[in-house]
């Protein structure tokens, strides 16, 4: 099942990681606490304290607004 | 002493530096436990600011940092990440060999929670 706000976040990572493998999880089933996976070519070189700085940029907006309560990340430079 | 300085005396003057809700013996969130079982399991010596107490704590400490969430881990004065980052890291087994050329492999393990608090001018 997919939420509203893993809907979003998952448009908002593919708009601001173009090209990107995207996986959103719903870790509780309750539509507020995600597991982001992001690969992208655009983390190549960045530390991953850089790396997730971007992911959580990118979702800056329901963060702000409490829509996710809890996010984890993994990042990934593309294989 | 403003309490960002307070804030940046802790990052700065510790050797790892956790900033979590709850505490060590307490702690109040899942992500912060997490954080410290890594940093518990690489062995590190663990200053913990609790930041509950005062929402500022978390305001100011994430302004400095442009990190939104908590936990956050330093060591010595550098950010290493989140409860995300210090378990990846821990798991590839990084984190103990960051820890051992930041305080040598034969650091001692205290564990402490200091107070940060605007002090009056």
């Amino acid at each position: 099942m997919t939420t509203m706000v893993g809907e979003t976040i998952r448009t908002l990572l593919e708009e601001s990681f173009p090209g990107a493998s995207v996986d959103v999880v719903d870790r509780t089933g309750g539509g507020d606490h995600f597991h982001v996976t992001v690969g992208s070519a655009s983390f190549e070189g960045l530390s991953l304290v850089e790396q997730h700085r971007l992911v959580n940029r990118a979702l800056a907006a329901p963060l702000a607004d409490g829509s996710i309560h809890e996010l984890r990340i993994t990042t990934k430079g593309h294989e | 002493m403003t309490l960002r300085d307070e804030i940046q005396q802790v990052i700065d003057g510790e050797p790892v530096a956790i900033f979590m809700k709850g505490t060590p013996e307490r702690p109040a969130c899942g992500n912060s436990m997490r954080a410290l079982q890594a940093l518990h399991g690489a062995g590190a010596p663990i200053t913990a600011v609790d930041v509950l107490p005062d929402p500022r704590i978390r305001q100011e400490l994430s302004a400095l940092t442009d990190w939104p969430t908590i936990p956050q881990v330093f060591v010595k004065g550098e950010l290493i990440g989140g409860a995300d980052i210090t378990e990846e890291l821990f798991a590839s087994g990084e984190l103990g060999r960051k820890l051992d050329e930041a305080l040598g492999a034969d650091r001692e393990q205290v564990v402490k929670t200091v107070m940060v608090a605007a002090t009056p001018a």
